[in-house]
């Protein structure tokens, strides 16, 4: 009979362990299902992880990933803080158009004024407000009637969801688009554009902030005591309570960075490889990023490592769907296994697994 | 024109529309009164609808359709179940990923399926009381699950406040650590209310792609599992308020489908958001119940 | 930049230049085709797959076709669009309005590949836009629905404001009123092309509300189940003919045929002489079909249908034909007035009688 035992301190070699496990232990899943399916398992593999980073068109694929990975790893460093604390931002997504909402705003409302300078600023100010703001609602009424905010960040994520449609057949709809859906190109407008910085690497303003979050969030989580604070709610919130932390302020603070994340996230996104607000924007990085936060351990090099194999997954796999004619529903189970095995394989960092005789019963 | 609305004919359309919510809802309070957070209602209802749909499609029989759902949904609910209770994940993650697994797999297997077409659902009116002026057209001329539905919610309430079991089941949740340590076996109680949990869920899934649309095609459930987890939270975790908030929300959805219909000069690309506002409306002013004492926790017996 | 990431972005450069390259003989042409759902939804994608699957088996061996489903509009369908690029393909067809941007944008890059955009209005040297004209139908199912109904209330189920679901509306309901001036429509906007849930609830509202007719505008069967499961409701076949729902519900359809364009384009591609063109054709060129009208429908209304229909295809009467106002009551055409493209391609106004708003 199998027993567990918890250990007294999460085990050092499991916690950089059990990532790789994981990993493997989907790519064998996945290849179980790419075999059901008909298709030669090694090849999709294949195709997925090693033809995007390596294979011929490489070049093409790489800065792919880098644009894929910035929002996922943006929204994720967000949601890491509240994760650990125990705070429940599942509503990501909906701070993410919302933030795309308020930042494209801005621009529009200049156009066609040539002031990059001031616009760009501006408008990634707005992105950031637009998150915070949309985040508030879940975090404020937390505190003040001890609402469910798990429930209340998702149910605004469909709120979202409808504005975005809404504005982009009314209030941002492209007046020279042929009475079509949709607001003006930000990308074709340059300023406020968010171009590669360097040409051909695919790494625009949203993968330098995404970069800069990880290295924060770092420095924050090992010097700083609000870094502390987090840590110590999320282990026990009766000790948290007695070292003096305030427990709304740290669901307000979760919140706000969240927030203000997804939001630039969602800025960075409209304004370079989206484009446009569109009904179609959403494209559920909100949700991903969750599994990212999580694959990452809820640590920022983690979750930067994370970011990064989402979005290969993303890349390949739609390369693996023309390429071989995969159905595009594989990939998220592919991801959904994913976060099963990662959550699966935890089992052995905060317990030891022990073979007993089994005791007659 | 707002003679044009039947209100006989609307609350009727509301019973209907309300009734995946509130199989899925009545599912999950079983589950979190037992101490468990589920958060893959969507992708066990999703799962429902998809083998609900092939079920009856392929055995032409809608009653072997919903069947064939509830063991879907069930079986699929074990994935969380096996992880939630053996490998003690953490089960809001558990229960995303649930939810992520859950419309992908449909979205694979109900391929063959898209805009096929699917034997009705036949309305079952009950002798007697559907001749009931009113009220007999509302309440007594639907299909069997609509009177299923509420039949297992009047089930639940008897099983939770009257009989031993759910005596048993309700220590489980409000304090694991009491109830093992009293000899109950914690793991398997919660195994069993996370199994009907998911063959509720499975139903309701079922009855969106067999009765209300009726069809398969990817995510037609768009959403409704999360609305059961607010109603859950709204009816404060007591079964008979779980009606209410059911059709309440039915009740919004159907409506402004039908304001729109009225022609009524108003901005009806934001009507569609009304159901979500009075979801976090109603959360926020109208639930004042506590959360079953062990709710979300993982359960590690260390003897 | 350093020296790796210039080589990255040259090699795409030289790399694109390079790619589709002029067909010669005794080559195969390689088609691409971008979908926005799955090729099986029974609607749009279908009947583009379809009409796609139809100029293969029209040119034999002699294409290499290759598609790609369920592409979500924004920047996913840019990397798709370049991976069939990348994957060498000489003429690709992106078959929804949302690949508009991201088919110019991948369309610079790769010069010598060809380009087709349906339902845009973007056109470059390399891409050629092309779409329907429903509208001509529409005309036909108005006058059909306006013949049968018995309420006088007619039912639309609408997708999405764009001018092409509003020309829709306008030309259903001015052919309903003219011969039945007691018509009034009851329009839901769902602001999806394709979701059975939504359609069936908006379907069922229409009918509960007294509506014995219902138009959609969406490319679902389900409004289809929830009439015949009412009854006496009739339907119209949406994008593919539907005719699993006839004789009732569904009396009739509009069906999209695109074959014969996509034939004509690879054809063209094929032997040189592709240029970027703007193309709007209607029932004459066979882009739009109407499905049989059952035998449900009064034989004179039938013909006098059919008679329509054939007037339009002849090029003798045009749908959109004054005097017809506009909502609020001004003049929009004068008496024998005909629209001209140019208002169409942006109508954004209800004509003189509908009520409600469009979506704005």
């Amino acid at each position: 009979m199998i027993q567990l035992e918890k250990r007294k301190e999460p085990s050092t070699f499991w916690i950089y362990a059990t990532p790789l496990l994981a990993v493997l232990l989907t790519m064998v899943l996945g290849g179980l299902l790419f075999a059901t399916l008909g298709k030669d398992p090694l090849m999709a593999i294949k195709t997925i992880f090693w033809d995007p980073i390596l294979g011929e068109f490489a070049f093409y694929y790489r800065p792919e990933v880098f644009k894929k990975a910035a929002p996922l790893i943006l929204i994720a460093i967000g949601l890491s803080y509240g994760f650990k604390a125990g705070i429940w931002n599942i509503g990501a997504e909906g701070q993410y158009i919302i933030g795309a909402i308020c930042g494209a705003s801005v621009a529009l409302a200049f156009y066609p004024l040539e002031a990059r300078w001031m616009i760009f600023p501006l408008m990634i100010l707005a992105g950031v407000a637009g998150g915070v703001i949309w985040a508030m609602i879940p975090a404020l009424l937390r505190v003040y009637f001890k609402t469910n905010e798990i429930l209340v960040s998702l149910m605004l994520v469909y709120v979202a969801e409808v504005l975005i449609k809404a504005f982009s057949i009314g209030l941002l709809r492209n007046p020279d688009g042929h009475g079509f859906p949709g607001s003006r190109n930000l990308n074709q407008y340059s300023s406020s554009a968010n171009l590669e910085l360097f040409a051909g690497t695919g790494v625009h303003w949203g993968v330098v902030t995404a970069l800069f979050a990880v290295v924060a969030t770092y420095v924050i989580l090992a010097k700083h005591q609000f870094g502390f604070f987090v840590r110590l709610t999320g282990e026990s919130s009766r000790a948290a309570g007695f070292a003096g932390v305030n427990a709304n302020r740290l669901i307000i603070t979760c919140f706000v960075i969240s927030g203000g994340l997804a939001g630039v996230a969602g800025l960075f996104e409209v304004a370079g490889p989206a484009g446009q607000i569109l009904g179609s924007f959403p494209a559920y990085y909100g949700f991903t990023a969750i599994i990212v936060a999580f694959l990452g351990r809820l640590h920022p090099v983690g979750i930067l490592f994370a970011g990064l194999l989402m979005a290969l997954t993303y890349v390949g796999g739609n390369a693996a769907e023309a390429a071989m004619n995969i159905p595009s529903a594989t990939i998220q189970i592919f991801q959904g296994m994913l976060l099963f095995s990662l959550l699966s394989v935890d089992v052995l960092t905060n317990y030891r697994v022990r073979f007993v005789a089994a005791r007659g019963a | 024109m707002i003679m044009d609305i039947n209100p006989i004919l609307l609350a009727s359309a509301i019973m209907v529309a309300s009734t995946p919510i509130l199989l899925a809802a009545i599912g999950e309070l079983v589950v979190e009164r037992a101490g468990v957070l589920n958060l893959g209602v969507e992708g066990m209802m999703i799962t429902g609808a998809v083998v609900g749909f092939i079920a009856a499609h392929e055995t032409e029989s809608t009653t072997l359709g919903f069947f064939g759902a509830a063991v879907g949904g069930a079986v699929v609910s074990m994935i969380f179940g096996l992880l939630t209770q053996y490998l003690l994940t953490n089960q809001v993650a558990t229960g995303l990923a649930l939810t992520l697994f859950g419309v992908g797999l449909s979205a694979l297997v109900g391929q063959g399926y898209q805009a096929t077409n699917q034997v009705p659902v036949t309305k079952m009116p009950i002798p007697l009381l559907s001749d009931i002026p009113v009220v007999g057209p509302i309440l007594f001329r639907h299909d069997g699950v609509v009177y299923l539905s509420l039949v297992i919610v009047a089930a639940v309430f008897v099983f939770l406040s009257r009989s031993r079991a759910g005596m048993i089941l309700r220590a489980v949740g409000e304090n694991h650590d009491a109830a093992h340590a009293l000899g109950y076996n914690v793991r398997r109680v919660r195994l069993m209310a996370i199994a009907f949990g998911g063959a509720c869920a499975g139903l309701g899934g079922a009855y969106i792609s067999l009765a209300r649309v009726p069809q398969w095609v990817d995510n037609i459930t768009a959403g409704t599992g999360w609305i059961a987890l607010a109603i859950v939270v709204f009816a404060s975790w007591k079964p008979w308020r779980l009606l209410i908030g059911a059709y309440l929300f039915g009740g919004v959805t159907a409506l402004q489908i039908n304001i729109q219909a009225m022609g009524l000069d108003i901005p009806v690309e934001y009507l569609s958001m009304s159901p979500y506002i009075a979801t976090i409306l109603v959360l926020v002013f109208l639930s004042g119940g506590r959360a079953p004492g062990s709710l979300g926790r993982i359960f590690h017996a260390s003897s | 930049m350093n020296r790796r990431e210039l080589l990255a972005a040259g090699a795409f450069a030289a790399f694109a230049a390079g790619m589709g390259a002029p067909v010669r003989a005794n080559d195969k042409i390689k088609v691409g085709f971008i979908y926005v759902g799955p090729i099986n939804d029974g609607g749009w994608t279908q009947h583009h797959h379809h009409s796609a699957m139809e100029m293969v088996e029209h040119f034999g061996g002699a294409v290499d076709f290759v598609y790609q489903e369920n592409v979500p509009e924004g920047p996913d369908a840019e990397r798709a669009i370049t991976q069939m690029c990348l994957g060498g393909a000489n003429i690709i067809f992106t078959t929804s309005f949302g690949y508009m941007d991201p088919t110019i944008n991948v369309a610079a890059k790769f010069p010598n590949v060809k380009f087709e955009h349906a339902t845009g209005y973007k056109q470059s040297d390399n891409v050629s836009v092309y779409s329907a004209r429903f509208y001509e139908g529409r005309a036909i199912q108005g006058t059909l629905a306006g013949r049968v109904t018995k309420t006088n209330k007619i039912g639309y189920i609408a997708s999405v404001p764009i001018p092409e679901v509003v020309r829709g509306i306008n030309s259903a309901f001015i052919h309903a009123r003219k011969v039945n001036p007691n018509v009034e429509f009851k329009i839901i906007w769902i602001f999806e092309w394709l979701n059975p849930a939504k359609e069936a609830d908006a379907a069922k509202a229409l009918i509960d509300q007294g509506c014995d007719v219902v138009l959609q505008h969406t490319d679902s069967t389900a409004p289809h189940a929830a009439a015949k499961e009412a009854g006496n409701v009739y339907t119209f076949g949406q994008a593919a003919d539907m005719a699993e729902y006839g004789p009732m519900p569904r009396i009739s359809s509009i069906i999209d045929n695109w074959a014969p364009y996509y034939i004509a384009r690879v054809q063209a591609a094929m032997d040189g002489s592709w240029s970027s063109v703007n193309t709007w054709d209607g029932i004459g060129k066979g882009m739009v079909g109407i499905g049989e009208i059952s035998d449900v429908v009064p034989a004179d209304a039938k013909a006098e249908a059919e008679a329509m229909r054939d007037a339009i295809a002849a090029g003798e009467y045009h749908p959109f034909t004054g005097p017809i106002n506009k909502q609020d009551g001004s003049v929009w055409l004068a008496e024998g007035e005909i629209a001209d493209d140019g208002a169409l391609a942006g109508l954004n106004f209800y004509v003189e009688g509908i009520e409600g708003s469009i979506p704005s």
